[in-house]
C-alpha cells in the first residue's frame, strides 16, 4: 500500500516522487520502460534554468538518484487499468500485478507519432528512424529525409545536414513551426532540400528502406525520393487509453487537466507532457510534477 | 552469464564460433538510449544461465555495425550456434530482453 502511485518515470513522475517524498509520503513509480522518458534521446540539454548544457541521459540519472535516495520505489510494467475503489485506487499492470493507492499521479507523457503508414514498424531499425542523434552516424554521406516542421525536424535537419550527402525536408505545410533561426540556416545549406505541402505516403524497399513516396497536398502529384533513411518527427502523441474511465481525455487523447495539475476526478492527477497544455518541454514537466504531488499531499492530508 | 566486450577482431570467435545463445548489444557511448539499456541488459545478463552476453561498440567497430546493416542503436541481435535468429532495435522492457533470447 502506497500514499502515491505515480505512472511514468519520466522527467514529470520522477518530479512528482522527490516532492511526493519530501512531503513524507510513500510513493511508487510504475515505468513501463526504463526511467528517463523521451529526454534520453536528446544529446544535449541547453534550455533547463541553472544548468547551462547536460545530455539527456545524465539528467535522467541525476534526477532518479534524487528521487531513489529520497526513498522512491521504482517497479516496472505496463499499467493495464486503474480502478477507483472508494477512495482507494488499484492499480493493475500487463503482468496481472497490483498497487494500491491513496492518490495517483498520471505522468505518462507521450511518444513519437509513427507516420501510421504500411511497413513503417518493418522498416525500423532498417532506415526509418525517430531518434537521429542516435542513427544518423549511420547514413554517413548518405541521402537522407526527415519528415516534420516543428523544432526536433529542423534540429535533425540540421545536424543530418552535417553529416549525410543530402537532406530532403519534408513538410506538409508551406510553413515550419519551429524556430525561425533553424529555418534560415537550413535555407542556406546546399545539401538540403525542402519538399513543402508534401506528405510521406509510401515506404519502398525490400529488405531496407531504398526510396519513399512523396505526395504533393495540392497537386496530388506522387515523387519517388531515393533515400537510405527516413526520420520521422512528427511530434509526440499521449498513449493514455486504460485512463479514460478514470479522466477526461481530449480529442488527441490528452487528459484535461489545467495548471493545477486536477483531472476533476478527486485523488487523480495529471503531470507532464501527458496533460493538455501549450508548452510541453522538461522544465513544465518538472514544474508540473512538483505542483500535482504537492496536491497529492494535501489531498490524502485532508482524507 | 558474464557480459564481454567484443570488437571486430574478437566478433568471430566469441560470437559467430560460439555453440548456443549469444546475445550482442550494439550500443554507442554517446547514445542516451543505449546507455539506458546497458544495465537493464546487464540485469539480463546476471539471470539467465543458457545465454553469453556480449557488447560491442559501433564507435569503434564500423565494420561490425555496417556487416550486420545496423543503422539504428541500441540494437539487441540474438545468435543461435553463429546465426542470427532475432533482433530488436531500440530500448524494450527487461521481459522483452528475456522473450528475445527464447526465439
Amino acid at each position: 500500500m502506497y500514499d502515491i502511485v505515480i505512472i511514468g518515470a519520466g522527467t514529470a513522475g520522477m518530479s512528482a516522487a522527490i516532492y511526493a517524498q519530501r512531503g513524507g509520503k510513500k510513493s511508487l513509480m510504475l515505468e513501463k520502460l526504463t526511467y528517463g522518458g523521451q529526454i534520453i534521446n536528446t544529446p544535449d540539454i541547453e534550455n533547463y534554468p541553472g544548468i547551462a548544457h547536460i545530455s539527456g541521459y545524465e539528467f535522467s540519472e541525476k534526477l532518479y538518484r534524487q528521487a531513489s535516495d529520497l526513498g522512491v520505489k521504482l517497479e516496472h510494467g505496463t499499467v493495464s487499468s486503474v480502478e477507483d475503489e472508494g477512495g482507494l485506487f488499484k492499480v493493475k499492470t500487463g503482468d496481472n500485478s497490483e498497487f494500491t493507492g491513496r492518490a495517483v499521479i498520471l505522468a505518462t507523457g507521450a511518444r513519437n507519432r509513427h507516420l501510421g503508414i504500411a511497413r513503417e514498424n518493418e522498416l525500423v531499425g532498417k532506415g526509418v528512424s525517430y531518434c537521429a542523434a542516435c542513427d544518423g552516424m549511420f547514413f554517413r554521406k548518405k541521402d537522407v529525409a526527415v519528415n516534420g516542421g516543428g523544432n526536433t525536424a529542423l534540429g535533425d535537419a540540421l545536424y543530418l545536414a552535417g553529416i549525410c550527402n543530402k537532406v530532403y525536408l519534408i513538410h506538409r505545410r508551406d510553413q515550419f513551426r519551429g524556430a525561425e533561426r533553424d529555418a534560415e540556416k537550413l535555407k542556406v545549406l546546399d545539401n538540403v532540400e525542402f519538399v513543402l505541402n508534401s506528405t510521406v505516403t509510401k515506404l519502398n524497399g525490400d529488405t531496407k528502406l531504398e526510396s519513399i513516396d512523396v505526395t504533393d497536398k495540392n497537386s496530388g502529384a506522387v515523387k519517388t525520393i531515393p533515400v537510405s533513411g527516413l526520420f520521422v518527427a512528427i511530434g509526440q502523441e499521449p498513449e493514455n487509453g486504460a485512463f479514460a474511465n478514470l479522466v477526461n481525455l481530449d480529442a488527441k487523447g490528452y487528459i484535461v487537466a489545467g495548471e493545477d495539475c486536477l483531472t476533476g476526478h478527486s485523488g487523480v492527477f495529471a503531470a507532464g507532457d501527458c496533460r493538455t497544455k501549450s508548452l510541453r518541454q522538461l522544465t513544465t514537466a518538472a514544474a508540473d510534477g512538483a505542483v500535482a504531488a504537492t496536491a497529492a499531499c494535501e489531498y490524502i492530508d485532508r482524507l | 552469464m558474464a557480459v564481454i566486450q567484443a570488437n571486430e577482431a574478437t566478433f568471430k570467435n566469441e560470437v559467430l564460433n560460439a555453440q548456443g545463445t549469444v546475445l550482442v548489444d550494439f550500443w554507442a557511448d554517446w547514445c542516451g538510449p543505449c546507455r539506458m539499456l546497458s544495465p537493464m541488459v546487464d540485469r539480463v545478463a546476471s539471470r539467465v544461465e543458457n545465454a553469453k552476453v556480449v557488447k560491442v561498440n559501433v564507435d569503434d567497430n564500423m565494420a561490425l555495425a555496417q556487416q550486420y546493416g545496423i543503422v539504428n542503436i541500441p540494437c539487441l541481435i540474438v545468435f543461435k550456434d553463429g546465426k542470427e535468429v532475432n533482433r530488436s532495435v531500440g530500448v524494450i522492457p527487461e521481459k522483452s530482453i528475456e522473450e528475445l533470447l527464447k526465439a
